[in-house]
């Protein structure tokens, strides 16, 4: 099976829950557990490729530009974590079918069991770092929701929070390092990375990138010093704490630092930063393990501690130490999981997890009391389990270290120490001791569904002890060489005669016991003894980041939009300034046109109107005249500099513009107080002054200097006709060469009529109908609401406007005009009707719903640009040609028009929706509906001339 | 002429500014509109100022036409400026309704923060 399939089907096994949910937690776990076992099973094909010291790999092209690409491989490393995820993932799925009670959402749960689970596998199976960035954060938003899957529990969502916080920022630091690297090694593949670790490690950013990505790593491996969000996540459901918290997503950093070993590892930096980090954390969790009352908690340290072993033994940088760092991957995997999924059986039968209100469990839970004993002993290190081979094989490579030895093996005896007695403790003062009678629930062994998996476990931790070899040494042998990149064959044995290791082991075990009889009193002193609280000391930070975030919002924005305004423009205003004095913009070399008369006149009442409007904005009605005529000025503008497309636009724009503002002043105040004093006035005028000059002269600076760069308008003037089949170069522009382009921007436009109408709809409710409902209008009204002569012009003129609009939009392509104009001239003699005789008067007499014609103009306009693909061309190519029809001339048809007509109908919905708003407000304010097209009614007076 | 329009676009912009910093939202809505004025011929101007050369092409006519690319993109800019405006003022229209007043800033009631939670994973009782 395709590495890239694999890495696929547990999403697509994620959408099945959702689908199989309703037919009940069985089925949906079965959907799956199947799909797992696919992938799991397509994985395990790959093992004789794999034995054989080839890598599988797929590659598919995603984004190249930026070298993201979805390449996949299959080596010793992939296929051992691979099969720790899938396997597991397979156990746990059945456990918790068991585990989850009837009132929990069992699909969801599966969904994002499924998604963490493809997340991993991504992880695992990527060939680019770049992907593999990718997976890392899915893994940290799945195992999010995952953690926080008891909603209700303030505990499961703090948790959740915590973990999401730590490992998102060693993600992002880890994207930066992941950057960093592939930087240097020019290339984001990991198979190019591994080759080139002479260059990475000569770069001088080699320190940067090894610090940033083990950031990542440690984070998400829950290493000193972040290892304290992964006790917090423990208020997950037990199936999720065991699959992520002991096989999967806290592996992923260890997964991270073998996969990188070859390159990153060997060097004094990684020697000193890995090691220590790893001993420190092995050490510290181990002892917090053993003073935790919650087994959960107990569990939780004890992983921390395990990860630090195995990240000491890849800090090492030996071959040796890898190869028992991978031994000890899989050892730990199988000896948590189970003891994860038992304490959710003691949980669930007993009632609590709190050791101090447990003991005594032996007789009444005999099956369960075999796997805890048999997988915490493998845990403690006591032969012949397999958790005592990769002890050992770590205390040998800490007691064969050439630098700093004696400070290792110390440690490391200690933290084994330490280990030795949580482990014991877990077995001793859960199930040993009298029994009790004050269990919240009566204690007894679960079904079958729910001890198998964990049984299955303990039956391997028992066999890989045997037979080490037989069981897991081609495992070892192939991920070990995936890690060095050499051919690798480890020795494992439970005999390796008298050496420093074994004694270390025995000190370990005999003051493990002795630590366990002393263990009340050890308690009593650890509890009295001060600590840091990791915790406390996160909240704080979280705390304080938070209202510093708040201060610096409130300085910026203290609710005056002005202020917020004003600083805007200087900041802008000063950008510009800086751009002008320190660049060079060349001499002015354009010469000046020479102004007529007609343009000058133009200029003044240009000057004139924008002046009087500033002086008179107060009286607003005054105001929008006066704007107009800047509206229209500007229309003129264009006509004369030779764009008569754009004239067209800007003056049937300015139509519908101020017919908007128009009928919004109706329910607006009509003048504005003087609300500031002169002073503050004087300053914003200086600020408009200094803003006016800067943007003007800029746009003189620009006018006089010809263009630094060719432009690319002249491919498309050469082009316009040859490839899009029209004269009309802007409207080719706009259907065909940046169709794209347009085809968003009448999206957007379609978007903001539909705002307005949801604007209008909450209007309309609540509070503001209420107002509108006894709204009082602040007007004279017209005596003549409906005048004749306009009711009679309109109607006269809709066929003449209709027939312009449909021609406009025909000669678009050839001559000024097209889609947007046309659109805008229907729009404005539809919006004449409306005004004539009443807008549900009008409404009442077509029934075209605007919010479709909006829809059908973004689907035409799609459509048209999809039809391209049936001719193996990209989206929105257009294609033309002639047609004859007789009586008529020659006249061409290209499928730009379909596109052109989807922007004609999404701008006539704006529009028409836009005003349909307004009048829905009229209408709630009082304004009543006339039955009549107009106030005076001909046909009667006829009748009565009569 | 440059120097006609780029002081006609420099005053646009000013007075567009000016009405930007007033308190009630019918003055910045009036604002927005000339600064939209100002930006759409400005943006329109990059393409510098040709008279009676429009970008139509004529069979044969190896004439010089003026650049369309901007033209285009103002055409655009135009409509979609349109749409702006009106949501706009329907966002001011419906603030006046709903409030009872078109101020433009933000009443201070409004910029009270909620209490910062405390992120405390303890339960309840203990926490009190």
């Amino acid at each position: 099976m395709s590495p890239a399939l694999i890495a696929l089907l547990p999403f697509i096994g994620a959408l099945l829950p959702g689908l199989l949910v309703r037919s009940g937690r069985s089925v949906a776990a079965m959907a799956c557990g199947t799909v797992t076992l696919v992938a799991l099973l397509g994985l395990l094909l790959h093992i004789p490729a794999v034995m054989r010291g080839e890598v599988i790999t797929a590659r598919i092209e995603w984004l190249p530009m930026i070298q993201l690409n979805a390449n996949f491989r299959i080596d010793g490393l992939s296929l051992l974590f691979g099969t720790l995820i899938l396997g597991i993932g397979l156990l746990i799925i059945t456990y918790a079918r068991f585990y989850l009670s009837r009132t929990d959402p069992v699909g969801k749960f599966y969904t994002y069991l499924m998604l963490f689970q493809g997340a991993m596998m991504g992880i695992v199976l990527s060939d680019n770092i770049l992907l593999l960035l990718v997976f890392w954060e899915l893994t940290s938003l799945s195992s999010f929701l995952l953690i926080g899957y008891w909603r209700h529990l303030p505990e499961g969502r703090q948790g959740a929070r915590m973990a999401l916080t730590v490992t998102g920022m060693g993600g992002m630091a880890m994207i930066a390092g992941m950057m960093i690297l592939g930087q240097i090694a020019g290339s984001y593949d990991i198979s190019d990375i591994l080759r080139s670790k002479e260059t990475i490690q000569a770069s001088e950013w080699y320190l940067p990138a090894l610090i940033l990505i083990l950031l990542g790593a440690f984070t998400k491996s829950a290493q000193f010093p972040f290892h304290f969000w992964l006790p917090h996540a423990m208020a997950a459901p037990t199936p999720v704490s065991a699959y992520l918290h002991s096989a999967t997503m806290v592996k992923a950093g260890l997964f991270l630092m073998a996969r990188l070993w070859p390159v990153l590892g060997g060097t004094p930096e990684w020697f000193w930063i890995v090691a220590t980090t790893g001993l420190v954390t092995m050490l510290i969790g181990a002892v917090i393990a053993l003073f935790k009352d919650d087994l959960k908690a107990v569990l939780a340290f004890s992983t921390v501690s395990h990860l630090g072993l195995i990240t000491m033994l890849l800090g090492f940088g030996t071959r040796e130490a890898a190869i028992a760092a991978v031994f000890h991957i899989i050892n730990h995997a199988t000896f948590k999981a189970a003891l994860f999924m038992t304490a959710g059986i003691v949980d669930h039968e007993a009632g609590t997890r709190s050791i101090q209100r447990l003991g005594g469990l032996r007789k009444l839970m005999p099956v369960t009391f075999a796997i805890v004993t048999v997988a915490a002993l493998s845990m403690a290190g006591i032969p012949p389990l397999n958790g005592f081979l990769s002890k050992e094989m770590m205390l040998y490579e800490a007691s064969h270290l050439e630098t700093a030895r004696l400070f290792f093996m110390t440690v490391a005896t200690v933290a084994a120490l330490f280990s030795v007695g949580y482990s014991l403790r877990f077995v001793f003062h859960v199930f040993t001791g009298p029994e009790r009678d004050d269990y919240p629930h009566q204690p007894h062994d679960p079904g079958f569904g729910m001890w198998a998996g964990p049984a299955l476990l303990t039956v391997l931790v028992v066999l890989i002890g045997l037979f080490p070899n037989t069981m897991a040494g081609w495992l070892v042998d192939a991920s070990a060489s995936a890690v060095t990149g050499e051919s690798e064959h480890a020795h494992l044995a439970l005999w390796h005669g008298l050496n420093a290791a074994l004694i270390m082991s025995l000190i370990a075990i005999a003051g493990g016991i002795i630590l366990l009889r002393r263990h009340e009193p050890a308690l009593k002193s650890w509890e009295s003894a001060p600590r840091p609280e990791a915790k406390v000391i996160f909240d704080t930070i979280v705390r304080a980041s938070v209202l510093a975030g708040r201060w610096i919002t409130d300085k910026f924005n203290n609710g005056s939009m002005p202020r917020a305004l004003s600083f805007f423009t200087l900041t802008s205003l000063f950008a510009g300034a800086l751009a002008w004095y320190t660049g060079d913009a060349g001499p002015a070399t354009r010469p000046m046109l020479p102004v007529g008369p007609i343009p000058f006149i133009g200029w003044l009442l240009a000057m004139f109107a924008t002046g009087s409007m500033v002086f008179f904005h107060r009286v607003r009605l005054l105001a929008l005249v006066l704007i107009a005529i800047v509206g229209l000025i500007t229309s003129i503008f264009f006509t004369y500099f030779s764009a008569p497309d754009l004239a067209l636009t800007q003056i049937s724009v300015e139509v519908v513009t101020v017919i908007l503002l128009l009928l919004a002043l109706n329910f607006l105040p009509k003048r504005t107080l003087i609300e500031t004093t002169t002073p503050r006035r004087g300053w914003d005028a200086c600020i408009a002054t200094l803003a006016g000059l800067g943007f003007g002269g800029l746009c003189y600076a620009i006018l006089r200097r010809d263009f630094a760069f060719d432009s690319i308008s002249g491919y498309m003037l050469e082009n316009s006709y040859k490839l899009g089949g029209g004269d009309n170069v802007v409207n080719v522009i706009l259907v065909d060469f940046r169709g794209y382009d347009t085809f968003g921007e009448i999206t957007v436009l379609g978007i903001a009529a539909l705002a307005i109408f949801a604007l209008t709809q909450t209007l309309l409710q609540g509070k503001s109908s209420a107002r509108l409902k006894n709204w009082v209008h602040d007007q004279r009204r017209a005596g003549d609401r409906h005048p004749m002569m306009l009711v009679i012009v309109t109607r006269v003129i809709l066929p003449i406007s209709l027939v312009v609009g449909l021609f406009i939009f025909l000669r678009g392509h050839n001559q000024p005009g097209g889609g947007f104009i046309a659109g805008l001239v229907v729009a404005i003699a539809l919006l004449m009707q409306y005004m004539a005789s009443g807008y549900a008067w009008a409404q009442d007499r077509q029934n075209i719903p605007f919010h479709a014609l909006i829809g059908a103009g973004v689907v035409a306009a799609g459509v048209t640009g999809i039809g391209a693909w049936f001719n193996g061309k990209p989206f929105l190519t257009s294609a033309y040609g002639y047609v004859k029809l007789p009586f008529l001339e020659e006249f061409e048809l290209a499928t730009a028009m379909g596109f052109d007509l989807g922007v004609f109908l999404c701008v006539v919905g704006a529009v028409m929706l836009a005003l349909n708003s307004l009048s829905r407000i009229a209408r709630q304010a009082g304004e009543t509906v006339n039955e009549k097209p107009m106030d005076i009614d001909l046909s009667e007076e006829q009748k009565g001339a009569h | 002429m440059e120097l006609l329009v780029a002081s006609g676009i420099g005053a646009c912009m000013a007075a567009g500014i000016y009405l930007i910093l007033r308190l009630r939202t019918f003055a910045v809505v009036l604002g927005m509109t000339m600064i939209t004025y100002a930006i759409n011929t400005f943006l329109f101007a990059t393409g510098r100022l040709v008279v009676n050369l429009p970008p139509i092409l004529h069979d044969g006519d190896a004439a010089a036409y003026t650049d369309p690319l901007p033209q285009a993109l103002v055409l655009t800019a135009i409509v979609i400026s349109f749409g702006m405006t009106a949501v706009v003022v329907m966002m001011s229209l419906g603030a006046f309704i709903e409030g009872g007043d078109d101020h433009i800033n933000m009443p201070p009631d409004d910029r009270e923060m909620p209490p910062l939670k405390t992120i405390d994973d303890r339960p309840e009782e203990e926490r009190a």
